[in-house]
Parts: structure tokens; C-alpha cells; sequence
């Protein structure tokens, strides 16, 4: 889009980062509630289906309230639904950490443990923004991804110090995830104008506190922390695998078929 | 006086109309029950009623703002307005006693007070009673239940699996 290109040329506005924030934040649940919904009559056991289906709700919730917020903050008349499902897949500003694949149930409760601490932790910062949208959808999230975290936590130890099985399958779900970590706490120009106008949260500065509650689980669940010098990123400027793409197929084909259609 | 006398008489007419909306998902608990009803505003002669969702993705919350609106409309406001607040976040401790009373009445052990910590990683679950039989001896069989809001529970004494009204 031009206006990105143009925003290198001048100074970043506080709207255009903050517009860009609310998405980077509105996609993230917007496309892991998505993946999460997939699940949904997949699942091991029923409860399981059940835990799954309420957790891709809590995020679409989530979603719904960040995209609302970033439609009026541009101010264009973009309901939050205009911009879940009208926007292409460079337009999206997820990080590559949630639109991975669900593999297996291990390798989906591993994302959800990940992903979910470090929400919890960025809400829990975000619920004191000077920006009183912001803090209040964060005071909300922040409940609802802790809760997340301890649910998809004591999966990863039942299951990592479960059978031999269960430890080989969730240890390699966790070797596939661990690359795209790295993103999720970089920090760019966006974020550090957010955080020093006190209204966003530099992620850079969660992740040594991150790291230790996941180092923690991980060892708990005898599990093994992998090391990588693969850092895959640019989901943030709208850089995507090739999963996105088909998501976005899932997601948005009704809305595309039958433009404006209503339930 | 005259004046006043007739506001608050509004106001009760009010707050009537607002206790007819029930939680669509739990039937027993009226919207003030559940303590989503946050403000009831007369200015000049407008109407105006503050909520605040319960959960991000409450599928209710659409519902209770269409059921207070048409609430509002049958006690004579048909231009009473329904706006959203996120802040402060509602909390189960919300629910007032009556609700919590109503709740164990319809088979739904109601939350526990609020614990200091929501970010503690392995905090044991709650110990709820049995709302059948009052037993003690219960375990969790799942953190997620029939709705956002309710956690799965099974008596060990009376056998019977209940939900728990999560305490968030
Ligand atoms: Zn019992």
C-alpha cells in the first residue's frame, strides 16, 4: 500500500503507529482464534473440544475489541468486521508464531502455552496504557490468557512427563515453534513509539521474566529447550508464510462470496 | 419535590424493566443479578444504561443489549440507549448475593471470591462444593465448561458431573 511506503519518507504519526499497534495486536488473536477454532470437533476428548472451542471464543473477543478500536482510530469508517474480513494477506500484521500449523494436539498446546504467556504478560503491562481503550480491553484479556496460560501449561507437563510418546511429540512441537519466539519479542519503530508515549508495551522488555516462567514449565515437563539461530520474522510488516494465505481462505471465504451477508 | 417524586418513580420503573433481562445463558440471573448493569443515567429526557461485557467473547452480550433495549422499550423508553464499557473489567465477584443463591438453586456451583494472583502457573483448582448434595469431595474434569463463563466439575460422592461458575 502507499501509505506504508510513504511512512518511511516522513515521520511516523501517532495515529498511523497506533492504528498499526491495535492491528498487530488484533490480528495475533484474531488469526491464533482461528487456528484454535479448527480444532473444533477434532479434539481428543470431548472436554478438550469444548476447552479449545472457548479459547478460540476468549481470542475472537479479543479480536473483535482490537479491531473495533483500530478501525476508529483510522478513522475510515472500517467496522471490525471490514477489517477481519476484507483485508489481503500483506495487509495483516500477525505475528508468524500464531498462524502456524496446529500439527498435533502436543504441538497446539505448546503454541497455546507460548503465545498465551506472553499475552498475558503484555495485557498485564498494557492494562496501565495511558490509552484508556487500550487499557481497558487489556484489563480484560489479561484474565482470560492468564487462565489460558495455566490451562495449556499443565497440558505441556502432563503430556512431556506423560509416556514416551507424548514427551517425543510435544518436545517436537516444541522444536518446530521455537524459531518463531524470537518475533515475538523483537522490537520496531512502532512499538518503541508506543512504549515511550506510555501507551503501548516494548516487548523486548517481557521476555527475560517470559522466559523464565516458560523455563520453568519446560523443565517441569521434562522437556528439553531447543536452540536455534533461525529466527524467522516480518509478520509484524505484513511478511507471511505461506500458511496465512489459506487461513485467510477459511476465514473470509463467506464474506467475500456473498459480500455484506448477515445471520 | 413533585418533580423528584415523579423521577424516581421513573427510576424504579427503570430498574424493574431491568431485572426482567435474564443472562440468556443462565436463565435464574437477571442482568443485575450478574452485575453487568453498571450505570442507569437520566439526562434531560434521555435514557441512557451503561453494561459491561463479562467475558472478550460472551456470545450473550449482543442478546442482553438487544433484551435491554426491548425491556426499556415495553416500560415506555423506546429511545434508551445501551453503551459498553470495558473499564473497570466486570469480575465474578460482581454477582450479588442473590445471584450467587440463585445459581446454586439452578445446579451451578457459583465462583469463589476473587484469589490475589490470576497470573500463578499451577495454583491447585478451587475446592467447590457439590451443589446436589454439598459434598466437598469433588475434582475438576475440565477448566473450560458448557460456556466461556463455567468451568466441568464431578462430585465424588453423589456422582453427578455440575458446572462451576468460574471465578474470573
Ligand atoms: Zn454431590
Amino acid at each position: 500500500m502507499t501509505a506504508a511506503v510513504a511512512r518511511n519518507d516522513q515521520a511516523l504519526s501517532q495515529q498511523d503507529a497506533l492504528y498499526d499497534y491495535c492491528l498487530r495486536l488484533g490480528d495475533n488473536a484474531l488469526i491464533l482464534g482461528q487456528r484454535v477454532a479448527e480444532w473444533t470437533s477434532n479434539a481428543p476428548t470431548v472436554e478438550l473440544d469444548i476447552a479449545l472451542g472457548n479459547q478460540a471464543l476468549d481470542l475472537f473477543g479479543q479480536a473483535r475489541m482490537l479491531l473495533d478500536y483500530a478501525g476508529r482510530v483510522e478513522g475510515k469508517g472500517r467496522s471490525e468486521d471490514d477489517i477481519a474480513f476484507l483485508r489481503d494477506v500483506l495487509d495483516f500484521r500477525n505475528v508468524l508464531l500464531v498462524e502456524q500449523p496446529n500439527g498435533d494436539f502436543g504441538q497446539t498446546v505448546v503454541r497455546q502455552f507460548l503465545y498465551a504467556t506472553f499475552a498475558s504478560a503484555l495485557y498485564e503491562g498494557l492494562s496501565q496504557s495511558k490509552d484508556e481503550e487500550l487499557s481497558g480491553i487489556a484489563q480484560k484479556a489479561v484474565k482470560e490468557m492468564a487462565y489460558h496460560a495455566r490451562h495449556n501449561g499443565e497440558w505441556v507437563v502432563r503430556l512431556g512427563d506423560g509416556t514416551e510418546e507424548s514427551h517425543a511429540r510435544v518436545q517436537a512441537g516444541l522444536d518446530a515453534l521455537w524459531p518463531y519466539v524470537h518475533e515475538v519479542f523483537e522490537a520496531d519503530e512502532i512499538d518503541l513509539a508506543m512504549a515511550e508515549a506510555g501507551i503501548g508495551v516494548d516487548p523486548a522488555s517481557l521476555k527475560d521474566a517470559w522466559l523464565a516462567e516458560v523455563t520453568a514449565v519446560i523443565e517441569r515437563a521434562t522437556l528439553t529447550l531447543p536452540e536455534t539461530d533461525w529466527h524467522p520474522d516480518g509478520g509484524k510488516r505484513g511478511h507471511h508464510s505461506e500458511h496465512l494465505g489459506f487461513i485467510l481462505a477459511d476465514l473470509q471465504f463467506l464474506q467475500r462470496t456473498y459480500p455484506g451477508a448477515q445471520w | 419535590m413533585a418533580e423528584a417524586a415523579h423521577r424516581s418513580q421513573d427510576e424504579d420503573a427503570v430498574w424493574r424493566a431491568l431485572e426482567e433481562v435474564k443472562d440468556p445463558e443462565i436463565p435464574v440471573l437477571s442482568v443485575l443479578n450478574l452485575g453487568v448493569v453498571r450505570a442507569v443515567e437520566f439526562s434531560d429526557d434521555d435514557l441512557e444504561v451503561t453494561i459491561t461485557p463479562t467475558y472478550s467473547g460472551c456470545p450473550a452480550m449482543d442478546m442482553i443489549e438487544a433484551e435491554i433495549k426491548e425491556s426499556l422499550a415495553r416500560a415506555g423508553y423506546p429511545d434508551a440507549s445501551v453503551k459498553t464499557v470495558l473499564s473497570p473489567p466486570w469480575t465474578t465477584d460482581w454477582i450479588d448475593e442473590d445471584g450467587r443463591a440463585k445459581l446454586l438453586e439452578f445446579g451451578i456451583a457459583p465462583p469463589q471470591k476473587a484469589t490475589a494472583n490470576k497470573r500463578a502457573l499451577f495454583s491447585a483448582p478451587p475446592e467447590v462444593a457439590c451443589p446436589q448434595c454439598g459434598s466437598e469431595n469433588t475434582e475438576m474434569v475440565s477448566e473450560f465448561g458448557s460456556t466461556a463463563c463455567k468451568a466441568l466439575y464431578k462430585c465424588g460422592d453423589c456422582l453427578e458431573p455440575f458446572d462451576y461458575f468460574k471465578c474470573l
